[in-house]
């Protein structure tokens, strides 16, 4: 049981490359928190300088209070989870899980009690005495768990665990994660670069780019107001749809017509100054098939026709895509976000395809040259040279929890948002 | 890709002349081994009457048993040093990074390239000066030093196949560098140890030229030297047969140490380690 502070944390490695950009982050004692980013973003070398297996350049790292810059691991009171796992292939299951405690010279009875209450755990007792050889991937992954279970840390953490399991045994494990997580009440540092166990699993959820922590926040938080285009691109399940926009009078001028800024979108953009080009960003749920919105509804966003190119049906949600002129949108958090999924690749020709979530009552079929609906309450309008989400008011520093958002804010909900943010982000990626 | 007939064929020829080739002078040997004196010359390849008496002459005299004990001691002394060196420096070699790390592999290069008989008179001089000429730490030493580079080549190849995590694992775990060597890393390189083992062995076992510059009686003369010393019945009578009987006597522990071994020699051992 510890918190962990990472103060003004920098990594440097021997070659010059700058791989952790001056962190600082607080994890509460209990507390689950998920290190989440492209790869290569620092993620893995954060975690490997909290568990000391890297050198940290400059800053102060304290667990449990104590400054650990210069401890070695073994006197961390750390227990880590490989995305390997990283089994000792000559020991079985037991010596696997007893290791950590035969080297602290703990009595041999002591260890079996330890590691048989771990294995009943895990499930893993009738497993003991083989080798990790012989052992399927989620019975390894489990091992590998057990062996930071037994310990009884102050601290887990766990570097990517389930990036090698398959599809579905990977959500299972994830369940498990989360509840062995919740039973022990230890403190949890989780890195990985897949945004669905990120919102599914943490506390809290840091997301980072480029060696920089980019906002630290609730997932929801994270999905709701995300404070740049990074994090807005890299969280939700389609990612955002973003397209280019120039502010005119009262209205930003997109490639779907023109959005009426409303009071609050007005206040942002007033706040932020004389941004002319915005790049708009919009979920897909924040679509819907322009005859099935509700009359009362329909003024608050923009209809307008696009011809659909594919249309996937769900059962519970039907996805419709179809190519907008994107008017140049243009930023460097966008090109890494396209590199990461591949999409740069799959893109091409000057438009971009916009994903949205329909209504399964929907009659859109594809090929259509169909009305949709955008709700304008739900936009999020970001500023294409630094990124930064305008419409989140003016205390905009990625870190801190952004107060002061006024007006409909909380409507948002109620185009769905917040019942379908679990599902779109367990949705099968497209 | 399957192979066709012309190509099965070829294959087989070639392995059949490889292995044939191989077998005639061991063969030979053997069937000399167990020809009598006066049948040696006989234009048979296999003997016509055969005989154990060269087996019993050489087995019972202590010029062929005492140097039959010094190589298994030499060689087993020399290989187990010479493993525990080479196993320590190889995994610096494969894991660390430290000034001086390519003039150590440089080093270790140069002592392998060196010609052995430019060494032979060197070492005689040295050895009588220092005491060592004739003693089993005489032959030892030099043997350490030449199976070094070969195990640090060797090992190092294997070490660098073990996952980099498990070490990192054992360190999370509570290991210090050295348990964590000895506990997680060795373990592991145990198939590369014991074939550097072997290759060290066999090279101490048949070392002939520094063996019989630096041994003067059968106090620390290996067997292949030994047989150089063989005398026959008269002046004028080759020991033809007692060389072949001692030749094949000296093959044996060679068939039993590799046998023995082998068997830890398994492909795999780190399978269940990572990912699978």
């Amino acid at each position: 049981m510890a918190e962990i502070v990472l103060d003004n944390i920098t990594k440097r490695f021997p070659d010059g490359a700058l791989a952790v950009d001056d962190i600082n982050l607080d994890i509460a004692d209990g507390e689950f928190v998920i290190l989440v980013g492209p790869s290569g973003c620092g993620k893995s070398t954060t975690l490997n300088m909290i568990a000391g297996l890297e050198d940290i350049t400059s800053g102060e790292l304290r667990i449990g209070g104590k400054v650990v810059n210069n401890m070695t691991p073994k006197d961390r009171d750390i227990a880590m989870v490989f995305q390997s796992y990283a089994l000792y292939p000559h020991m079985t299951v037991r010596e696997n899980m007893g290791f950590a405690l035969k080297l602290a010279k703990t009595p041999q009875n002591v260890i079996n009690e330890k590691v048989e209450e771990a294995a009943r755990i895990l499930d893993l007792t009738q497993h003991l005495d083989r080798k990790p050889a012989n052992l399927s991937g989620g019975q390894r992954q489990r091992v590998a768990m057990g062996r930071a279970i037994v310990r009884d840390p102050a601290v887990f953490l766990m570097d990517e665990p389930l990036s090698n399991l398959d599809a579905k045994l990977r959500v299972q494990m994830r369940t498990e994660v989360s509840r062995i997580q919740r039973r022990l009440g230890t403190t949890m540092v989780y890195v990985t670069h897949d945004q669905t166990e990120a919102m599914t699993l943490g506390d809290r959820v840091a997301v980072m780019r480029n060696g920089m922590l980019q906002q630290v926040a609730s997932p929801q938080e994270l999905y709701e107001r995300p404070a740049n285009l990074f994090v807005a691109g890299f969280i939700g399940s389609p990612s955002m749809n973003f397209l280019g926009g120039t502010v005119e009078e009262n209205a930003i001028r997109t490639g779907i017509g023109d959005i009426p800024l409303t009071g609050r979108l007005q206040q942002a953009l007033s706040r932020s100054g004389a941004v002319r080009d915005v790049i708009v960003g919009i979920r897909p749920e924040n679509f819907e098939d322009a005859s099935t919105v509700p009359s009362d509804m329909s003024e608050h966003g923009i209809s307008f026709r696009a011809s659909i190119d594919v249309l996937e049906s769900l059962g519970s949600e039907k996805y419709v895509y179809f190519t907008q002129e994107t008017g140049g949108v243009d930023a460097a958090e966008l090109a890494e976000l396209a590199r990461d999924s591949g999409r740069a690749e799959v893109g091409g020709g000057s438009g971009e395809t916009v994903v949205a979530r329909l209504d399964p009552e929907t009659r859109i079929s594809e090929g259509d040259n169909a009305e949709l609906w955008v709700d304008g309450r739900a936009l999020h309008v970001f500023d294409p040279a630094t990124g930064k989400n305008l419409t989140l008011g003016d205390s905009g520093s990625p870190a801190s929890p952004a107060g002061g958002v006024v007006g409909d804010a909380p409507a948002q909900t109620d185009a769905g948002t917040a019942g379908q943010d679990t599902g779109s982000a367990t949705a099968p990626p497209r | 890709m399957v192979a066709t007939t012309p190509q099965k064929v070829g294959w087989s020829v070639a392995n059949i002349v490889t292995i044939v080739l191989v077998l005639i002078p061991l063969v030979w040997i053997i069937s000399l081994s167990f020809k009598t004196t006066a049948s040696i010359t006989d234009p048979t390849y296999f003997p016509v009457d055969w005989t154990w008496a060269n087996y019993s002459g050489i087995l019972t005299t202590s010029t062929f048993l005492r140097p039959l004990l010094n190589s298994i001691g030499i060689g087993a002394i020399a290989t187990f040093i010479a493993v525990v060196l080479a196993s320590m420096a190889a995994y610096a070699v494969a894991r660390l990074r430290f000034p001086g790390k390519s003039v150590l592999i440089g080093v270790s290069l140069l002592i392998a390239m060196f010609p052995a008989i430019a060494l032979a008179t060197p070492l005689f001089n040295i050895e009588r000066l220092l005491g060592l000429f004739n003693t089993w730490p005489g032959l030892i030493i030099p043997y350490v030093a030449t199976g070094l580079p070969l195990g640090i080549y060797t090992l190092s190849a294997f070490f660098r196949e073990i996952p980099w995590e498990l070490e990192k694992a054992a360190k999370v775990d509570g290991a210090t560098p050295f348990q964590a060597f000895v506990r997680v890393i060795a373990p592991l390189a145990a198939p590369g140890m014991v074939t550097t083992a072997i290759l060290v062995f066999l090279f101490c076992w048949n070392e002939f030229l520094l063996a019989i510059t630096l041994t003067s009686t059968t106090a620390a003369r290996t067997a292949p030297a030994a047989l150089s010393f063989f005398t026959g019945n008269s002046q004028f009578a080759v020991p033809t047969g007692s060389i072949s009987a001692a030749a094949v006597v000296i093959t044996i522990p060679i068939i039993i140490f590799v046998l023995f071994f082998q068997r830890r020699i398994v492909a795999g051992l780190t399978a269940g380690a990572v990912k699978g």
